[in-house]
């Protein structure tokens, strides 16, 4: 979001009058209508909750515990197991984690600690930017550009150089985890960046000024204070990066081949739970078809508000601690 | 200079370049997303893409008319259920509200914000869809109009929030009740935050694909009225860049530069209304 600067707060006026003047000017009124959209809010985030939890009854009813362990997903015979569409969420969001991290927390270092004020938030405007781009947008380009260059250049290379190792064998196809791995990679590091650029800032001066006084060099202070001093906000930024990878549809959907398969090499096409409930939801064949997927839903949204409630958290817990240490 | 501390300075300068790249990196890829859909869609925009309903499959040519009024639509729907829900919702945030109640709004706003728009989806299926027994113009804004809400009402509120007590306090001291204040003190004193929150909240929703799969559908053709399935332009790029036709993957481009045209112009709108200055002196 553009302006996060919060200035000291002015909280509500609270008025000594009685509530009979209180409805004559019509400030009542106005309290029980704002409140009335505001309660919705709430309203609308349990029943949401609700719907997934009462809309999945049959398949949670039906497979249990069992659904999570099942790799058979069979809409004739109704055998519904999410195996491996659990297995290809999590492979394209540790691909994408693993790529997105260290360019993610790299460029933020830069443009927190190295770049001029000017340059950094030029830049930050472009990362927001990327972060508005639509997730189909990227589908788009991970179709025509990426699965290409993948099949063609980065995985011959790859399987040249790594191809003892199981993860880079088998066939080339372009799609599958890998690419999927990557778009998202593309897709989650301006949420990297940008949180922990703003983490890194809180940092008190002094901390970088008294590393730089023990004689430090500019990245040993860097690396070993000011980084460890924001550990906490990153890990924070981590996990929302996570997060929207694990929800991811379109992008993923587009280019991770949607072949139900596990499979140690990451060449290979797979599946992922969003992918599958695109696909599926509108053509399901029946109730409990349509309630596996709506479980698959539950899924993703218990895991997604975990992952965001703990990457909160731990953003607060940090920049309460840089601005402590900064007062004290 | 001792070989040690030639070495820290070897890798202090290395490791610092090398967040340089990162930064490179991650920023040239919007030029590389803009660079390839200006390429690739630049060519294959047409008057035709505007003004025409899409051929039968096989035939070349014809537009996407009935893509862009869908999409319209959706986002009239959307913004009508959004912004007047996050923006009293924000008010009361603000002004009226005790810190508990306030706790909870702000909790299952931030909830709803991180749910992933595919949940959302099956959310407006089971609520719009399933009822009415067909898929909708209407189950469609009602999924994006819920994608909306957390984001007009946090930033709104922030705003609200930044309007300095002198302003309040003046207003109340000359007599006028509190929600005159608010009306026109406070709100006039935050429009333009309010605005770019709105703008944002807008562009956001504007490219989702996920929820629209199964609520607003899709259709070759326009659709009358609020309670047939649409075509919309993100559902559009989806299907034709995923199909096996040559035809439709240029127009697949030429959709995705329209769409991020519209996008990245609202944000970088919503941005310059900000830099202009927030109306009041701040604190």
């Amino acid at each position: 979001m553009a302006a996060t600067t919060t200035v000291p707060s002015a909280g509500p006026i609270s008025g000594s009058r009685s509530f009979l003047s209180r409805l004559r000017d019509g400030d009542e009124i106005a309290r029980l209508i704002t409140f009335l959209f505001a309660g919705s809010v709430v309203l609308i985030t349990v029943l949401l909750i609700l719907t997934l939890w009462q809309e999945s009854a049959l398949s949670r009813h039906k497979f249990g515990l069992h659904f999570f362990v099942t790799r058979l997903w069979d809409p004739a015979a109704e055998q519904f197991g999410a195996l491996t569409f659990i297995y290809g969420t999590i492979v394209t969001a540790t691909v994408s984690l693993a790529i997105a991290v260290p360019l993610g927390i790299g460029a933020a270092i830069f443009l927190a600690e190295l770049a001029p004020a000017r340059l950094s938030d030029a830049l930050e405007f472009f990362i927001d930017l990327l972060a508005a781009v639509p997730s189909v947008i990227y589908g788009l380009l991970g179709v025509f550009i990426v699965v290409p260059l993948m099949r063609d250049y980065a995985q011959p290379a790859l399987k040249n150089t790594l191809g003892f190792l199981p993860l880079f064998s088998g066939p080339m196809y372009g799609i599958g985890f890998l690419t999927a791995g990557i778009v998202l990679a593309i897709m989650v590091i301006p949420y990297i960046i940008s949180v922990s650029r703003e983490v890194l800032m809180s940092v008190p001066r002094d901390q970088r000024e008294a590393a730089l006084s023990l004689g430090s060099t500019r990245w040993e202070s860097t690396w070993k204070v000011v980084v460890p001093f924001a550990r906490t906000g990153i890990m924070g930024s981590i996990f929302l990066a996570l997060a929207r990878a694990l929800g991811e549809t379109m992008a993923v959907t587009m280019v991770i081949g949607n072949t139900p398969t596990i499979s140690a090499s990451l060449f290979s096409p797979g599946y992922s739970i969003a992918a599958v409930i695109a696909n599926e939801f509108a053509e399901a064949t029946g109730d409990v078809h349509l309630q596996a997927l709506i479980e698959l839903g539950l899924v993703l949204f218990l895991l997604t508000f975990l992952l965001n409630g703990l990457a909160r958290l731990l953003i607060v817990i940090t920049s309460q601690r840089g601005g402590a240490a900064a007062h004290a | 200079m001792s070989p040690r501390l030639r070495w820290r300075k070897f890798v202090s300068g290395f490791m610092l370049t090398m967040t340089g790249v990162c930064a490179l990196v991650a920023v040239s890829v919007l030029f590389f997303i803009l660079g390839y859909l200006v390429y690739h869609g630049g060519t294959s925009i047409n008057w035709s893409f505007f003004t025409k309903l899409p051929k039968p499959v096989g035939e070349a040519g014809g537009g996407m008319a009935n893509a862009i009024l869908g999409s319209a639509k959706l986002l009239l729907l959307a913004s009508l259920i959004g912004v007047p829900i996050g923006f009293l919702g924000a008010i009361y945030l603000a002004e009226f509200s005790g810190s508990k109640v306030a706790f909870l709004v702000r909790y299952a706003a931030d909830l709803l914000n991180g749910v992933p728009s595919i949940v959302i989806g099956i959310f407006a299926y089971s609520l719009v869809v399933l009822p009415f027994k067909h898929f909708s113009t209407l189950a469609g804004g009602f999924a994006l109009g819920l994608m909306m809400i957390p984001i007009t009402l946090r930033s709104t509120e922030e705003f609200l929030l930044a309007v300095p007590r002198a302003l309040r306090e003046a207003a109340m001291a000359l007599g006028a009740s509190k929600w005159k204040t608010i009306a026109t003190v406070i709100v006039p004193a935050a429009y333009r935050g309010i605005l770019t929150a709105v703008l944002l909240a807008f562009a956001r929703v504007a490219g989702e694909t996920a929820p629209l799969l199964f609520t607003a559908f899709g259709n070759r053709f326009w659709s009358p009225g609020w309670t047939q399935p649409t075509a919309s332009l993100p559902v559009m790029i989806f299907t034709y860049a995923v199909a096996p036709y040559e035809d439709w993957h240029r127009q697949a481009w030429a959709a995705g530069l329209v769409l991020l045209g519209l996008i990245l112009v609202i944000n970088i709108v919503a941005r310059a209304i900000l830099a202009r200055g927030i109306a009041v002196p701040r604190a």
